[in-house]
C-alpha cells in the first residue's frame, strides 16, 4: 500500500523534475562548478599539466597581487566610486522623483519619464561613442568649441576622471532610481497630503514630513544592497568609458578592469585569478554582513 | 496629491532639464553622423556643424554586409537567448512553487547560494572556455550570464503563488491532465505579465551584451559572430590601437582599414536606433521592470 503510493508520488513528481532540469544544469555550469574552479588561484598554472595537475601554489598568488601597488589602487577605486555612487545615485533619485511626482501635465509627465530613462537603455559602447563625441582630443566637442585651442588630452590626464566617471555614471543612472522611488512616491495615500494641506503645511514640509520618511524604507533597503555589492564595480563604465586608456589606470582601474586585462591581455593567471578570488570572497563577506543587516532593519527585504 | 503652483513650475523646470541632459549627447552623436567628414575634422563633432553630409549613410548602405550581419546576430542571439531563458525560469519557478516537491528546499537553497556567492571572473571563464570549450561559437553569446538568475527565479516563484490560484492547477491535475500541460496551458498564459516583463529586462541585456564577446570570441576566430555592439566595440579597438601606434612609433598608418570618424558616428547611430524605435512600445514592461528590480536587485 505504502510502496504504491510512493510509486504514484514519484511519477507524478518525474515530469517536473524533468521540467527543472535545464535551469538546475545552468544553476550548476554558470554558478557552482566556477566555485570549484576557484582552485586555480591556488595553483601554479602550467597548461601542459592541465588545470588540477599544476602544482600547489598555496597563498602565493595572493601574495605577489598583495605586494603590489596595483592591490591597492584598484580595490581603492572600486570601493570609493561605489560609495560615491551609491550617495549620488539616492540623492538624485529622490530628488527628480519628488520633482516628477509635482508635474501637472500628463504629457509632460510622460515625456520626461521616457527621457530620462534612455541613457539608462544604451549599452556602455554606445556611451563610450557619446563621451568620445565630446572629448576625443582630436575632433572631441569640447576641445573644439569650449576650448579652443588649448584642448585637454583627456585620455591621457587621469586627474579628470573621477569626475567624468562619476558625472557619466550619474547621467546613466539617474533615471532608474527617479522610476525606482517614483514608484513608492505614487503609491503614498493623496489622504496624508490632503490632511497636511488643511493644517497648512507648505509643499516642502509635505516632502519633509510625509514624502521622505514613507520613503526611508526603500532608501535604507536599497542603500544596504548595493553597499553588499561595494566590491563588484560596473565594468561597462570603467572599461569602455576610458577606452581602457592604460595612463588613466591610476584613478579608473577597479578590480573588474583589472582582472580582464591580467586575463585577456596578459595572460597573467596567477594575478588574475588572485585578483578574482579575493573580489568574490570579499564581496560575499560584504553582502552577507549586509544582508545581515537588513535582516534587523527591515525584515521583509533580507534575501533569506 | 495637492499641488502647489512655485512648486509645479519649479519641477517642470527641473525635469525639463534633466530630460534634456538625458538626450543631448544622443543628439550629437546624430548630427555628427549626419556632419561632412572634413568638417568634422577641422571643427570637431558640434551641434551646429558647417556642413551637412550623408556620406556616412551612403557608405553604410554600401558596406551593408558587415553592419547587416551584425544586426543578424544580434537578433538571433536575443531571440533565442530571452526565448530558452524565459522557458528555463518559468519551469524551474513552476518546480520550486509545486506543493510537497522533495528536494525543494535544497534547490532553492543553491538559488540564494548562487546570489550570495559565485567563482569570479577568471573560474568562470576556465569553466566555459576549458571545460565546455565555448570559444568561438554562437553558444559563447547565449549561455554565460543571462540565461537565468537567481533575481528572475524569485520574482517568477512570487508571481505563482500569488497570483496564480492552486485550486484551477488541481482542478486541472484531477482531469488528468500531465504536469506538461498543466505547466503549458493553464500557468504560462496566466503568467504573461511577469514573463514580459523579465522578457523585456533579459531582451534588452542580450541586445545590449557586449561582455561575453569581449570574454569568448576573439578577434580572429570569432569575427563571423561579432554583433552590433562587439563591431562598434572592435571599430574602437582599432582606432585606439592606431592612435597609440602613431604616437609610439611616429609612424603614418594606413588608415584605411577604419571608418572615417563620422562613418563611425553613423555605426553608432545605427547601433542604437532600433532600441529607440521599439523603446515607447515596451517601456511599460521597461518601467515595470525597474521597480521591481530595484529593491530586490
Amino acid at each position: 500500500m505504502t510502496a504504491n503510493k510512493k510509486k504514484i508520488r514519484w511519477s507524478r513528481y518525474l515530469p517536473i523534475y524533468i521540467m527543472m532540469l535545464p535551469g538546475l544544469l545552468y544553476l550548476i555550469i554558470n554558478n557552482f562548478l566556477p566555485m570549484f574552479g576557484m582552485v586555480i588561484a591556488f595553483k601554479d598554472l602550467n597548461f601542459r599539466k592541465g588545470i588540477l595537475g599544476s602544482d600547489w601554489a598555496g597563498f602565493n598568488n595572493f601574495k605577489y597581487l598583495f605586494a603590489t601597488k596595483d592591490a591597492w589602487v584598484m580595490t581603492r577605486n572600486t570601493l570609493g566610486y561605489n560609495i560615491l555612487f551609491i550617495i549620488l545615485g539616492i540623492v538624485f533619485g529622490v530628488f527628480c522623483a519628488i520633482m516628477l511626482n509635482e508635474i501637472q501635465s500628463k504629457i509632460g509627465l510622460k515625456c520626461a519619464q521616457t527621457l530620462i530613462l534612455i541613457p539608462y537603455l544604451m549599452s556602455y559602447v554606445i556611451v563610450n561613442y557619446l563621451v568620445y563625441a565630446f572629448l576625443a582630443p582630436d575632433t572631441g566637442l569640447i576641445n573644439n568649441s569650449i576650448l579652443h585651442g588649448n584642448g585637454i588630452a583627456w585620455y591621457t590626464e587621469p586627474k579628470y576622471w573621477p569626475f567624468i566617471l562619476t558625472f557619466v555614471n550619474v547621467w546613466k543612472s539617474i533615471g532608474f532610481g527617479t522610476v525606482l522611488y517614483y514608484s513608492n512616491i505614487i503609491g503614498i495615500s493623496d489622504e496624508y497630503y490632503e490632511a497636511a494641506a488643511l493644517d497648512g503645511a507648505t509643499k516642502w514640509q509635505q516632502i519633509k514630513t510625509i514624502t521622505l520618511p514613507l520613503l526611508k524604507p526603500t532608501i535604507i533597503t536599497l542603500f544596504i544592497l548595493n553597499v553588499g555589492h561595494i566590491f563588484n564595480s560596473d565594468f561597462g563604465l570603467f572599461y569602455q568609458v576610458t577606452r581602457n586608456s592604460g595612463m588613466l589606470y591610476s584613478t579608473t582601474r577597479t578590480i573588474d578592469v583589472y582582472v580582464y586585462n591580467a586575463l585577456m591581455n596578459n595572460n597573467d593567471y596567477a594575478m588574475s585569478s588572485a585578483a578574482s578570488v579575493y573580489q568574490s570572497v570579499v564581496g560575499c563577506a560584504t553582502l552577507l554582513v549586509c544582508n545581515a543587516i537588513i535582516r534587523k532593519v527591515q525584515p521583509e527585504d533580507a534575501m533569506f | 496629491m495637492v499641488k502647489s503652483k512655485k512648486m509645479t513650475a519649479l519641477a517642470a523646470v527641473v525635469m525639463a532639464i534633466f530630460s534634456l541632459l538625458a538626450i543631448l549627447p544622443l543628439i550629437l552623436l546624430f548630427i555628427a553622423s549626419f556632419t561632412d567628414n572634413a568638417t568634422a575634422l577641422a571643427e570637431g563633432y558640434s551641434y551646429f556643424p558647417s556642413k551637412w553630409s550623408l556620406e556616412a549613410y551612403r557608405y553604410i548602405a554600401m558596406e551593408w554586409q558587415m553592419v547587416g550581419r551584425g544586426y543578424l546576430n544580434t537578433i538571433i542571439v536575443t531571440v533565442i537567448g530571452t526565448g530558452a531563458s524565459l522557458i528555463i525560469t518559468a519551469m524551474f519557478g513552476y518546480g520550486l512553487t509545486v506543493r510537497g516537491l522533495p528536494f525543494q528546499k535544497l534547490i532553492m537553497g543553491m538559488v540564494i547560494i548562487s546570489m550570495l556567492f559565485n567563482g569570479g571572473i577568471v573560474a568562470t571563464y576556465f569553466v566555459y572556455t576549458n571545460l565546455l570549450h565555448i570559444k568561438d561559437t554562437i553558444w559563447a553569446l547565449l549561455i554565460p550570464n543571462y540565461l537565468m538568475n537567481a533575481f528572475n527565479i524569485i520574482l517568477v516563484c512570487n508571481y505563482f503563488r500569488n497570483s496564480i490560484s492552486e485550486e484551477l492547477l488541481e482542478a486541472a491535475r484531477i482531469d488528468g491532465a500531465s504536469e506538461f500541460r498543466v505547466f503549458w496551458k493553464i500557468l504560462l498564459p496566466l503568467s504573461v505579465p511577469i514573463l514580459a516583463t523579465i522578457g523585456i529586462m533579459t531582451a534588452i541585456a542580450y541586445w545590449n551584451d557586449w561582455t561575453n564577446g569581449l570574454y569568448y570570441l576573439s578577434a580572429k576566430n570569432g569575427r563571423p559572430l561579432y554583433t552590433i555592439q562587439l563591431i562598434l566595440n572592435q571599430i574602437n579597438n582599432d582606432v585606439n590601437f592606431l592612435a597609440t601606434n602613431a604616437a609610439q612609433m611616429g609612424l603614418t598608418i594606413d588608415t584605411s582599414s577604419v571608418p572615417s570618424t563620422t562613418v563611425r558616428m553613423a555605426i553608432a547611430a545605427v547601433g542604437i536606433l532600433p532600441l529607440l524605435i521599439a523603446y515607447p512600445f515596451f517601456q511599460k514592461y521597461f518601467v515595470k521592470g525597474i521597480s521591481l528590480g530595484g529593491v530586490k536587485g
